[in-house]
C-alpha cells in the first residue's frame, strides 16, 4: 500500500533492570493496514506497546512519526501523535454509560457544565461510522453489554479522537466466535477507513483473516516483518517458536543457541 | 475479508430519537427488576413510616410536628449529603459525626468566648472542616492508610478534641442571633412562597431546555409527558411543604406567631442543587463516578485519581462543618456530645437508605435528603410514641441493616442479570 510508514520504530532497546526484553527492534506501520504482531508468550509484545504508547521510557532506538523524528516520553505525547491503545483489559467503569466511557478524562464542556448532547451526538456517529448496531441504546451501562459490546465500545473510544494509530493488545482473548467475527471486521474496517490498526494476536487464524503484515517477535528481537501474502501459517508459526524460517526470521547464531544466550545474560553468576 | 470503504453513514439511529410514555414505564420496570431500586425503598418506606404514625400518634401529623422533623433532621442530613461524595468512591468516614462537632466547637469558642463577628465564626468552622478533610484525604490517598482506619483514629481524636476546645464537661452556649436563627427561625409566609416559586420555575426551565435541545439534535429524549410530570410533582411537593409551613403553628398566637418555612430548608434545598449540579453536571463529578466505578480505568483515562480522593473527604468534612454549625445553632450550645453518639450511624444510615451504594460507584446527593427524612421520621414518630432510646437506637439499627441489606441484594441481582 502506502511508501511512508506511519509510524517506524529503528533499532529500540529496553531492559528492565539486568534482563533485557527488546533488542534492537525495528518495526514500522503503514496507515490503512493491519499489521499483526505476534510472538510466544513473554517475547516483549506487550512491552514493545508500552514503549509506543509512552508507557515505558526506552533505552535506546528512534521513533519516526509520518517521517518526521518524535520523541514520546509519556502517554499524553502518544495521545498528541493520535496513537491509542486499547489494553487488554479494557478499563471501562461498568457504572458509567457507553457515552461516559468514551468521554472519560476529555469530557466536552460548555464552560464549567458538560455538553451531554454534543458527546452522545458525536458518540453515536463514531459507533455508526464504524457500522456497529448491535447497541441498543448509547445510554447503557457499560455493565449491560456482552462482552464483544464492550470490545466496540473501547474501540470506538480509541478512533473517537481522529486517532491515526490504534494499538490492540489481544482485542479477542476473550471473545467467543461470533464475538471475535464481529471486533475483526471491525478491526478490518478502521484499516479501510485509512487508520493503522497494529493487532496483537495468539490466533493464527484471527492473525491471517485480517492483516496486511506480519511482524514476529521472538525472544525480544524482531525475526521478522513481511507481508501477509508472502508467508504461510506454517512458517509465522516457525518464526515463532525458532526465530526463522528457510531464509526468513534472524540469522543462525554461531554455536550457542539464542536461548541459552539470553540465560547467561540472565543469569551471569552461574554459566556452565 | 477486506469489507469496501464505508464512509462514515450519517447519523445512524442507535437509540430510537422519541419514545413514548409507554416505552418509559417498561424500561423503568425492567430497570427496577435488573436490581436498581433507586429511591424507591425509601420513598416507599417514608410512606409506611409517615401513616404508621400518623394513626398511631394523629399528633405526628400536625403542621407544627411537620416543622420539627426539618429541624431535627437537618443536621444529619448535611453530614450525610457530604457522606454520599466520600461513599461514591466506596470509601468512609467514620469521623464525620466528631468533625462536625469539631467545627461547631470553633465556631462556639470564636463567636462567645473571643466575641468575634457571627459571620467571621462561620468561616472560620467551614475552613476548619475543610483543612480536616484535607488531612483526612491526604493520609487515604497519598499515605495509603484505608479509610477505614484514617477516619476511625480521627473518630477519637476528634473527640478528644472537642472536649480540649471547649475545657472539660462545660458546655458553651451560642446566643449570636444570626447563629441561633439559621435552625430556629424561620421565613417570612411570603418569601417562602416566592423562594418555592424560583425553585420550580427554574426547575422546569432547565428540563424543558434540556428537552428542546436534545430533540432539536435529534436525540433521544425522555416523553413529553414524563418530563412534564416530574415538573408536576416537583411543583406539588414544594407547593403542598410551603403551605404546610406557613400555617400557624403557635398554640396561643396571642403570645407569638410562629409560621412559615425554617431557614434551614432553603439553605439545605440550595445545597442539594449545588452539589447535584457538581455530581451531574461537571466534569469534576463524572470522574468521581469513574473513580467509585473502575479506578484503574479512571487513571488510564488520565484522571487525577489522588486529586479526586482527596476531594471527596474536603468535601464531606466541609458539609459536616455545615452540620455541626446547624447543630450548634439548634441547640444553642456545643458541648461534649456535639457531633457525638448517634449522629454518624443516622448520617451513613440516611445516605444508604436513600439508595447510595456502600460498595462505591452509585448514589446520589438526593438520596441523603430521602433517607435524612426516613430517619429524621422514625427519630420523632419513636419519641412522640414515648419510646425509649434503647427502642429507638434498636429500631434505627435495625433500618440501616435493612437498607444495607436491600444494598447488597440489588447487586447481586444486578450482577446475575447483567446490570453491574
Ligand atoms: N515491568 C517489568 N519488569 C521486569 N520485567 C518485565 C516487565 N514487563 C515485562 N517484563 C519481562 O519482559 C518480557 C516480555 O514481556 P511482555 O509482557 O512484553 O511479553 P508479551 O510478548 O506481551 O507476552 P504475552 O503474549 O504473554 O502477553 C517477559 O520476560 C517479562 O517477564
Ligand atoms: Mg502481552
Amino acid at each position: 500500500m502506502s511508501a511512508t510508514p506511519l509510524l517506524e520504530l529503528r533499532g529500540i532497546d529496553k531492559s528492565f533492570g539486568p534482563v533485557q526484553v527488546l533488542r534492537n527492534v525495528d518495526f514500522a506501520v503503514y496507515p490503512g493496514e493491519v499489521t499483526a504482531l505476534v510472538g510466544d508468550n513473554g517475547a516483549g509484545k506487550s512491552t514493545l506497546v508500552k514503549c509506543i504508547s509512552g508507557i515505558y521510557p526506552t533505552d535506546g532506538g528512534q521513533f519516526f512519526f509520518e517521517g518526521q523524528p518524535v520523541t514520546v516520553n509519556g502517554p499524553r505525547d502518544a495521545a498528541g501523535l493520535g496513537i491509542e491503545v486499547v489494553y487488554q483489559d479494557l478499563a471501562l467503569c461498568d457504572n458509567l454509560d457507553i457515552v461516559q466511557n468514551m468521554f472519560l478524562g476529555r469530557e466536552k464542556r460548555n464552560g464549567i457544565v458538560l455538553d451531554e448532547a454534543t458527546m452522545e451526538q458525536l458518540a453515536g456517529e463514531t459507533l455508526a461510522g464504524l457500522s456497529v448496531r448491535t447497541v441498543k441504546s448509547l445510554r447503557q451501562h457499560v455493565s449491560s453489554l456482552s462482552g464483544g459490546q464492550r470490545q466496540t465500545v473501547a474501540i470506538a473510544k480509541a478512533v473517537l479522537w481522529n486517532s491515526k494509530l490504534v494499538i490492540l493488545d489481544e482485542p479477542t482473548a476473550a471473545l467467543g466466535v461470533a464475538q471475535t467475527a464481529q471486533v475483526l471486521e471491525l478491526v478490518r474496517r478502521l484499516a479501510d477507513r485509512g487508520l493503522a490498526v497494529v493487532l496483537i494476536s495468539h490466533n493464527m487464524n484471527d492473525v491471517f483473516a485480517v492483516s496486511d503484515r506480519i511482524a514476529a517477535l521472538y525472544l525480544g528481537r524482531m525475526a521478522a516483518q513481511v507481508k501477509a501474502s508472502e508467508i504461510n501459517h506454517s512458517q509465522i508459526v516457525e518464526l515463532i517458536t525458532a526465530g526463522r524460517s528457510g531464509d526468513l526470521g534472524l540469522p543462525p547464531e554461531n554455536g550457542a543457541e539464542n536461548g541459552a544466550e539470553q540465560a547467561v545474560t540472565v543469569t551471569p553468576g552461574a554459566p556452565q | 475479508m477486506s469489507a469496501p470503504t464505508t464512509s462514515p453513514a450519517p447519523q445512524q439511529t442507535i437509540a430510537a430519537p422519541t419514545r413514548t410514555v409507554g416505552e418509559h414505564v417498561r424500561d423503568y420496570v425492567a430497570r427496577l427488576r435488573g436490581g436498581d431500586l433507586g429511591a424507591l425503598p425509601a420513598i416507599l418506606g417514608l410512606l409506611v413510616l409517615c401513616t404508621v404514625f400518623s394513626i398511631v400518634r394523629p399528633a405526628f401529623f400536625s403542621a407544627g410536628n411537620f416543622a420539627n422533623l426539618f429541624t431535627q433532621g437537618a443536621a444529619v442530613t448535611l453530614i450525610a449529603m457530604g457522606l454520599v461524595f466520600v461513599l461514591l468512591l466506596g470509601e468512609i468516614d467514620l469521623s464525620a459525626g466528631f468533625a462536625s462537632g469539631v467545627c461547631a466547637a470553633v465556631l462556639a469558642v470564636l463567636v462567645t468566648l473571643q466575641g468575634l463577628p457571627w459571620y467571621v465564626a462561620l468561616l472560620a468552622a467551614i475552613a476548619t472542616g475543610t483543612l480536616i478533610g484535607f488531612v483526612l484525604g491526604f493520609l487515604v490517598a497519598k499515605i495509603g492508610i484505608p479509610s477505614f482506619v484514617v477516619t476511625l483514629a480521627a473518630f477519637l481524636a476528634f473527640q478528644g478534641i472537642v472536649l480540649l476546645l471547649i475545657k472539660g464537661g462545660t458546655n458553651i452556649s451560642v446566643r449570636d442571633e444570626a447563629l441561633v436563627a439559621i435552625a430556629n427561625r424561620n421565613l417570612p409566609t411570603a418569601l417562602g412562597w416566592a423562594l418555592a416559586a424560583v425553585g420550580v420555575g427554574g426547575y422546569a426551565a432547565v428540563q424543558l431546555l434540556r428537552h428542546r435541545n436534545r430533540s432539536r439534535r435529534g436525540l433521544a429524549t425522555d416523553p413529553t409527558g414524563v418530563v412534564l410530570f416530574r415538573i408536576a410533582a416537583v411543583a406539588v411537593i414544594a407547593g403542598v411543604a410551603v403551605y404546610i409551613l406557613n400555617l400557624e403553628r403557635s398554640i396561643n398566637t396571642l403570645i407569638s406567631s410562629l409560621k412559615g418555612v425554617p431557614i434551614v430548608v432553603p439553605i439545605i434545598v440550595a445545597l442539594l442543587v449545588v452539589w447535584t449540579f457538581v455530581l451531574q453536571r461537571t466534569a469534576y463529578g463524572r470522574h468521581v463516578y469513574a473513580v467509585g466505578g473502575n479506578k484503574e480505568a479512571a487513571r488510564r483515562a488520565g484522571i487525577n485519581v489522588d486529586r479526586i480522593r482527596i476531594s471527596v473527604f474536603v468535601i464531606c468534612s466541609s458539609m459536616a462543618a455545615v452540620g455541626g454549625i446547624v447543630a450548634a445553632s439548634r441547640g444553642n450550645s456545643v458541648d461534649a456530645n456535639t457531633g457525638g453518639s448517634n449522629v454518624l450511624l443516622y448520617a451513613v444510615g440516611a445516605a444508604v437508605i436513600g439508595g447510595t451504594s456502600l460498595f462505591g460507584g452509585k448514589g446520589r446527593v438526593l438520596d441523603a435528603i430521602l433517607g435524612g427524612a426516613v430517619v429524621a421520621v422514625i427519630d420523632n414518630g419513636m419519641g412522640l410514641m414515648d419510646a425509649s432510646s434503647g427502642v429507638k437506637f434498636t429500631v434505627t439499627g435495625s433500618v440501616l441493616l435493612l437498607a444495607a441489606g436491600v444494598d447488597a441484594l440489588s447487586r447481586r441481582r444486578a450482577a446475575a442479570t447483567g446490570n453491574r
